[in-house]
Formats: C-alpha cells, sequence, structure tokens
C-alpha cells in the first residue's frame, strides 16, 4: 500500500467535510500513515471463500405495515435547530459564485 | 447505615422495608455529587447533574411505592451515559458539536429504567468524544478521574459511569460497549460491567457510532445489581430494526458452576503480560477450579487481527454515523459560513475534537474508491473469522476467561500523543463486538498498589445468564 502523503489527506478530509491548517495536516499524514500500516495487517490473511460479516446475529430486514404513525411536530424541530424560519430550516446559500 | 455503602438490591430492600426513601436516597447522591465538585481533584463523573428531575422523580417514585405499585428497582438512582436521550435535557455525546442540543425525545432504555421501573436520572455520566476512547480523556467537559488513583485515568469511553458508581456518586449507571467501552473502565474502576448480546437492548436514542457493533448495559457494585438492571433493560423493542425478538425468561444466579467447562485461550496470555494482571487472572483460574469448574484450553486463531479489523470496521460505520452533525438540524453551527458548503465543513472542523476527525478521515479512507475492497471488504471477511473462532470455542466450551484490560488504569495524559497504544487498550474486549457475543467484567483482584483489575468472562450468544454465574463466583 502507497504511503500516505498530504495530498491524501486533503483528498479524505474533502470526502469528509474536514479541514485543517497546515500543521494539523502535517501532525494528520504521520499519524494516519502509522494507523493505516496498523490495520494493513489483515491483508496477511487469505479470505478467498470467507464471506463477509456485515451483522454479528444475523437478522432478515425488519418490515412494518405501511401505516400512518404519529410523527414528531414540526416546531420541534424549529426549536432544535439552529437557525429557523415560518416552518422551516433556514441555512446559508447553496449556489456559490 | 451509609446509604452511599448500599448495593441497588441492598437499596431495594431498605425501600420495601420503609427504612429509607427514595427522596432521602437521591438527596444523598446530590449532596455525594456535589461535594466532589468541591474537590481539588474531582471525579468529575458528569457532565450534568439533574438535581430537579431527580427530586421531582424521586417524590414520584415515593408515592408510587405507597401505592403499593412499585418494582424492585423504582426510586434507586442511576447515571445515564451522556449517549443516551432523556427528554427536554441535552445529550452531548461528549462533543461540543452538540452543544445546544436539547433532545426531542427518550432513548428505550430510559423509557424502560425510568419510565417503567421508577429509577432516579441523578445525571448526565462523562464520556469520551461520541465514545471514542478508552479513557475518558477526549471528552470535550473535562476529564473524569479514577476513584482508586485520582491521577489516573477511569477508563472509557464509559469512564464517567464507571467511576460514578466506584465513586459512590451512583449507586448503578448505563454505559455502551462498541469495542469495549463497558468492560474496560469497569475493570478499571473496580466495578462489574455488562456487555450483552448484540441486539438484546435496544439502541433507540443512543447516539450511533459504529452501529453493527454499540451495545447499551449496566454498570453496577455487583453481579446481582447488573442483572437486575440487564433484566429491566433487555425487550424487544420495533424502533430498532437489530433488536432481538425473542422470549426472555427471568435469570438465576447462584454462583453455582459445577461441572461448568471454561475456555483459556492461549492468545490472551502472552509473554511480557502485566505481572499484576497475570497474577490475578491465574487466581481467578484457581478460585474457578475450586468451585468445581473445569479449565479448557482453547485457541482463537485470529485475536491478533482483531483491532485492526475493529479500527476498519469502526471507523467506516462512524464516518457514515457522523456525516449527521453538519449544522443544520440541531447543536453547534458556525454561523460566519456564507456558502452552505462552507458551513458544513467549518461547523464539523470546528465542531468535532482530534480522536473524532482521526476517525472520521480514517473510516472515510477505507471506504473511499480505489480502497474499498482492500481494507472494509477485507475487514467484514475478517469479522467472519473472528466469529468463527468462538463458534468453535464454544462447540467445547460454556464460558472462557480472559482479561479485560491489559493493564491497570494508566496515568492521566501517558497515552494522549499515541493513537495506537491507545487503540491497544482494547485489545482483549473488542473480539466480542465482533462477534456479537455477550460478556462481563468482574472485580477479581488488585495490583500492590491498590489498582483493581477485573477478569471477563465471555459467552455465547445469549448465553448471559451463564457467564453472569461464572461472575458470581469470581465475585464471591
Amino acid at each position: 500500500m502507497p504511503e500516505i502523503g498530504l495530498k491524501d489527506v486533503e483528498n479524505t478530509a474533502k470526502l469528509a467535510k474536514l479541514e485543517f491548517t497546515g500543521a494539523e495536516k502535517e501532525k494528520f499524514a504521520g499519524q494516519f500513515s502509522k494507523i493505516v500500516k496498523f490495520v494493513e495487517k489483515i491483508s496477511e490473511l487469505n479470505t478467498d471463500d470467507i464471506p463477509p460479516t456485515t451483522h454479528a446475529v444475523e437478522k432478515r430486514n425488519v418490515i412494518r405495515e405501511d401505516s400512518v404513525g404519529e410523527s414528531m411536530p414540526i416546531d420541534v424541530f424549529e426549536k432544535t435547530a439552529p437557525k429557523a424560519l415560518d416552518r422551516s430550516i433556514v441555512v446559508p446559500r447553496v449556489i456559490e459564485h | 447505615m451509609n446509604i452511599l455503602d448500599l448495593t441497588v438490591k441492598e437499596l431495594s430492600g431498605a425501600i420495601a422495608k420503609k427504612e429509607l426513601n427514595s427522596v432521602e436516597i437521591t438527596q444523598a447522591y446530590l449532596d455525594a455529587i456535589e461535594a466532589d465538585h468541591k474537590n481539588p481533584k474531582p471525579i468529575n463523573a458528569y457532565i450534568s447533574v439533574l438535581s430537579d428531575l431527580a427530586i421531582q422523580s424521586a417524590k414520584k417514585a415515593d408515592e408510587r411505592i405507597a401505592k403499593g405499585n412499585a418494582t424492585p428497582l423504582t426510586g434507586i438512582p442511576v447515571a445515564i451515559k451522556d449517549n443516551m436521550n432523556i427528554k427536554g435535557y441535552p445529550t452531548t455525546c461528549g462533543s461540543d458539536i452538540l452543544t445546544g442540543y436539547d433532545t426531542t425525545y427518550n432513548a428505550f432504555v430510559v423509557e424502560k429504567l425510568i419510565g417503567e421501573h421508577g429509577m432516579i436520572p441523578l445525571g448526565k455520566a462523562n464520556m469520551d468524544e461520541f465514545a471514542m476512547g478508552s479513557s475518558t480523556e477526549t471528552s470535550f467537559y473535562g476529564i473524569t478521574r479514577n476513584p482508586y488513583d485520582r491521577d489516573r485515568i477511569p477508563g472509557g469511553s464509559s469512564g464517567g459511569s464507571a467511576a460514578a458508581v466506584a465513586g459512590k456518586l451512583a449507586p448503578a449507571a448505563l454505559g455502551s460497549d462498541t469495542g469495549g467501552s463497558i468492560r474496560q473502565p469497569a475493570s478499571l474502576c473496580g466495578v462489574v460491567g455488562l456487555k450483552p448480546t448484540y441486539g438484546t437492548v435496544s439502541r433507540y436514542g443512543l447516539v450511533a457510532f459504529a452501529s453493527s457493533l454499540d451495545q447499551i448495559g449496566p454498570l453496577t457494585h455487583t453481579v446481582d445489581d447488573a442483572r437486575m438492571i440487564f433484566e429491566a433493560l433487555s425487550a424487544y423493542d420495533p424502533k430498532d430494526s437489530t433488536s432481538l425478538d425473542f422470549q426472555r425468561k427471568p435469570m438465576s444466579l447462584t454462583g453455582d458452576i459445577k461441572g461448568m467447562k471454561i475456555g483459556i485461550p492461549k492468545e490472551y496470555f502472552l509473554d511480557g503480560m502485566d505481572k499484576d494482571v497475570e497474577s490475578v487472572i491465574n487466581a481467578t483460574i484457581k478460585k474457578l477450579e475450586d468451585k468445581g469448574a473445569k479449565m479448557v484450553d482453547i485457541s482463537l486463531p485470529h485475536t491478533e487481527y482483531a483491532v485492526p479489523t475493529y479500527y476498519i470496521v469502526a471507523t467506516a460505520e462512524a464516518s457514515s454515523n457522523l456525516e449527521r452533525y453538519d449544522g443544520v438540524k440541531y447543536g453547534k453551527r458556525d454561523m460566519d459560513a456564507k456558502f452552505l458548503s462552507d458551513m458544513y465543513v467549518r461547523t464539523r472542523s470546528g465542531g468535532f475534537g482530534e480522536e473524532v476527525k482521526r476517525r472520521i478521515m480514517l473510516g472515510t479512507y477505507v471506504l473511499s474508491a480505489g480502497y474499498y475492497d482492500a481494507y472494509y471488504m477485507k475487514a467484514l471477511k475478517v469479522r467472519t473469522l473472528i466469529k468463527r473462532d468462538f463458534e468453535k470455542a464454544f462447540e467445547k466450551t460454556d464460558a472462557i476467561l480472559t482479561p479485560v484490560s491489559p493493564t491497570p488504569a494508566f496515568k492521566i495524559g501517558e497515552k494522549t500523543d499515541d493513537p495506537i497504544a491507545m487503540y491497544l487498550s482494547d485489545i482483549f474486549t473488542i473480539s466480542v463486538n465482533l462477534a456479537g457475543i455477550p460478556a462481563v467484567s468482574v472485580p477479581a483482584g488488585m495490583t500492590s498498589a491498590g489498582l483493581p483489575i477485573g477478569a471477563q468472562v465471555i459467552g455465547n450468544l445469549l448465553a448471559e445468564e451463564t457467564i453472569l454465574n461464572i461472575a458470581k463466583a469470581i465475585e464471591l
């Protein structure tokens, strides 16, 4: 596996919607390389015929009746949102220019 | 009689005999919490103390007791880890990003213990930020100290819950366990901590970290107390799609383990292991043999791959679960951002702490194009191998005995700069979460310096009664 560099940190941060200062990036790249190297240990194992486990206790898909239940009232969301107006959550502009 | 010395079972008995009432008990704990705040080195087990709610609930509990329709848990205080919702109060998850968030519904476990049984919520216990840590040092709300040595960590991530019980700031607490977060602090603080079978306790209203691994359980002074609370928590909940729907039966704990076969996995006993931990576990083996159990040498060959597998699976799930903290719907928002995309980035970068960002980054990386198969898919396959190791072991044993933590409680700050050293604190607890099986940490001895050491009893799926019985034999 490739060594993790600043570029990888930047690309991953972009996907994760995070940003780091220059010094943070340097520190991070170092730690990140060590952690990735540490978890790469699993590549030693041959898993060709092994099925993946996504949940420890197998359960089939859980479905319910498509019936109308009680919803959380909108004013509850207006209260928890950092900014709200007229039954809507307000966010900054979406289109950048 | 000192109220703070009593177990849940003893408090319940005293309430039933009218020797104590809930308001007295609750006030004694609130006074103890306040006294701790004045200590120059406070335990700091709580992020928030819910004094008014607690007293109000205690009055109601006393009315219920007087009417004769109480349960054995009615009126008994409990600390709730701050990643479970109590409606109308903050859930911070130990993070700045949830500043300002008051919850809008009760967690299932809160509904059960506080709503149905009338237990008293003393407060929200401190924890590593988003339960990511093994020392409670990543909390935005400051560190929690180990009651046995205040310069040491209590373990984590449920460090507040464990320290509250050990420090007599609550008779019982709820924690959550994703990779050892109930058992490791229980061991380091000398209390009992149970991680139940995945799916036995509903996760509804528990803030998600790694959904396929997270499970809620009790931290208590005794095995009997853990049983009482576990039985109150364990129920089918249609609101959690992974909740198991089966007939739950009351347990009987006698501590009788005659004829039981207990597996001792060689991979958990390595050269160079901590001498105190080694001698406590050896003494525990001897004790169990004296009580009629038979020890069986077993192998869990994929043990050394458990921590790497965990840090792929858990961080991948976390990176997805924590996407919801974007400043839009609740919690903190960076108000200076001009555009929506900036707001996401600035809110998250400012609101999350370092360890949480590190894990989101790792999770994002292992799921990203080009790496998914090599890391994430591979880890899911290794998870199968780890699970099979246990299945094979349980063909010839009733339970498995191991240490909980490779060392007793370490010093505050000792591992904060070395993420991998911190991750290895969970080396003996992580496999259990990957396999979904239950395990309990029970106090088993002390170091010469007076630090507690726990033993871990691991059981097959739904074998809570078996492991608690063995734990009781260790405790007696």
